[in-house]
């Protein structure tokens, strides 16, 4: 009976150790890759491979390094036009997710920089605001 | 205890067979070797030496013409006696297309050197994907006009004959890119009969499909691509 109690006890607190590191692990920490899944891994692929030479890779992409103050504003506006990642040339229009906050965009951005092999710097949110400003006059409303 | 013990165990074995064998019965067409033809099918009485017999019809897709990427045309000929994977998709498409092109990859580098079997990919949005923005799809996914057709044409006829393979396509300004249309990978045999429908974006009903594509051609490559 003993035995029985104590194996209750520590399933209790097992579960509800994981209840409550949900709360600041799981949907938080993991919000990038979430929206990463959501938005990006249509075209990008799950692993940033992107699609042959129509879609462009994120995985080992220098693009990512060369326009690093960039890329929150193609997440948000989208981009459309020929552009050059790791030598080749891509000219397929990415559309902009106009309703993603600065936040989101960053933990967007810092999976896409530390994922997929990448070993980039990550983004703070205020550096992202300050992208963001600067193309602020795109925004349709 | 132990008996207790041995009882779960065994229930729990009871289980687990019960559900490989669930499994194994719940495809039984595919057990049988041969896929189910899908779609209306219809019964015809005709009489031979005197007597009913009843022929069952099933449903074939009808003959078709559209323009591909080389700006030849593509007919119901171009796909005689093959088996073909077709798919609805448009080029600017920003949510399942991309996906689905990666999966149709897959088929293509599988039988890439028998031309039994081709592809055909239908644009549900001929304004915008004219020939040449079709030419660039193509070549830059890097695949051979011969196996992989991609076309376009009248906006009716490809509607239309995307019910024909059962398949949804419209337009809906509400959706991302303008259109909403399904990710179906649709198998069609010899004779035109749509033999299984495939969710493109799920690798593992790809991983199906491949295993499907050479039970539907003559016997005696089978049996080589068992040996191999």
């Amino acid at each position: 009976m003993l035995v029985k109690t104590k194996f209750l006890l520590y399933t209790a607190s097992i579960v509800a150790l994981l209840t409550l590191t949900r709360c600041f692990y799981s949907d938080k920490q993991n919000e990038g890759e979430q929206l990463y899944t959501q938005y990006c891994a249509n075209c990008h692929m799950d692993d940033g491979s992107g699609l042959r030479n129509l879609i462009p890779p994120l995985a080992g992409a220098d693009y990512l390094e060369n326009h690093r103050d960039d890329l929150a504003c193609i997440i948000q506006h989208g981009q459309t036009g020929n552009i050059v990642v790791n030598g080749k040339n891509y000219n397929q229009g990415m559309p902009g997710f106009e309703h993603l906050d600065a936040g989101q965009i960053t933990n967007i951005l810092n999976y896409v920089q530390t994922n997929f092999g990448n070993n980039n710097p990550r983004y703070s949110i205020q550096e992202v605001e300050k992208q963001l400003f600067k193309c602020r006059h795109l925004l349709e409303h | 205890m132990i008996i207790n013990n041995f009882r779960l165990y065994l229930s729990a074995a009871l289980l687990g067979l019960s559900a490989v064998a669930w499994q194994s019965c719940s495809s039984p067409a595919e057990q049988a070797g041969g896929l189910p033809y899908l779609g209306e099918r219809q019964l015809v009485q005709r009489e031979v030496n005197g007597q009913q017999v009843t022929d069952t019809v099933y449903h074939r897709i009808p003959d078709f013409a559209f323009i591909n990427q080389d700006s030849q045309v593509v007919t119901s000929l171009t796909v005689q006696d093959k088996v073909y994977v077709t798919d609805f998709f448009f080029t600017t498409c920003p949510t399942i297309c991309p996906k689905m092109k990666s999966q149709m990859l897959r088929i293509y580098e599988a039988f890439e050197d028998d031309p039994r079997v081709m592809l055909l990919s239908h644009t549900i949005d001929p304004k915008h994907d004219t020939v040449a923005v079709l030419r660039d799809y193509a070549d830059r996914l890097q695949v051979n006009s011969d196996k992989w057709q991609f076309v376009t044409g009248e906006k009716d006829s490809i509607y239309s004959i995307a019910l024909q393979y059962m398949v949804s396509a419209m337009e809906d300004e509400e959706e991302p890119g303008g259109f909403v249309h399904s990710g179906a990978f649709v198998l069609v045999d010899q004779n035109r009969h749509v033999r299984g429908i495939y969710d493109g974006t799920d690798p593992a009903q790809v991983d199906r499909l491949l295993r499907d594509i050479p039970t539907l051609l003559p016997k005696k490559k089978k049996k080589d691509a068992g040996k191999n």
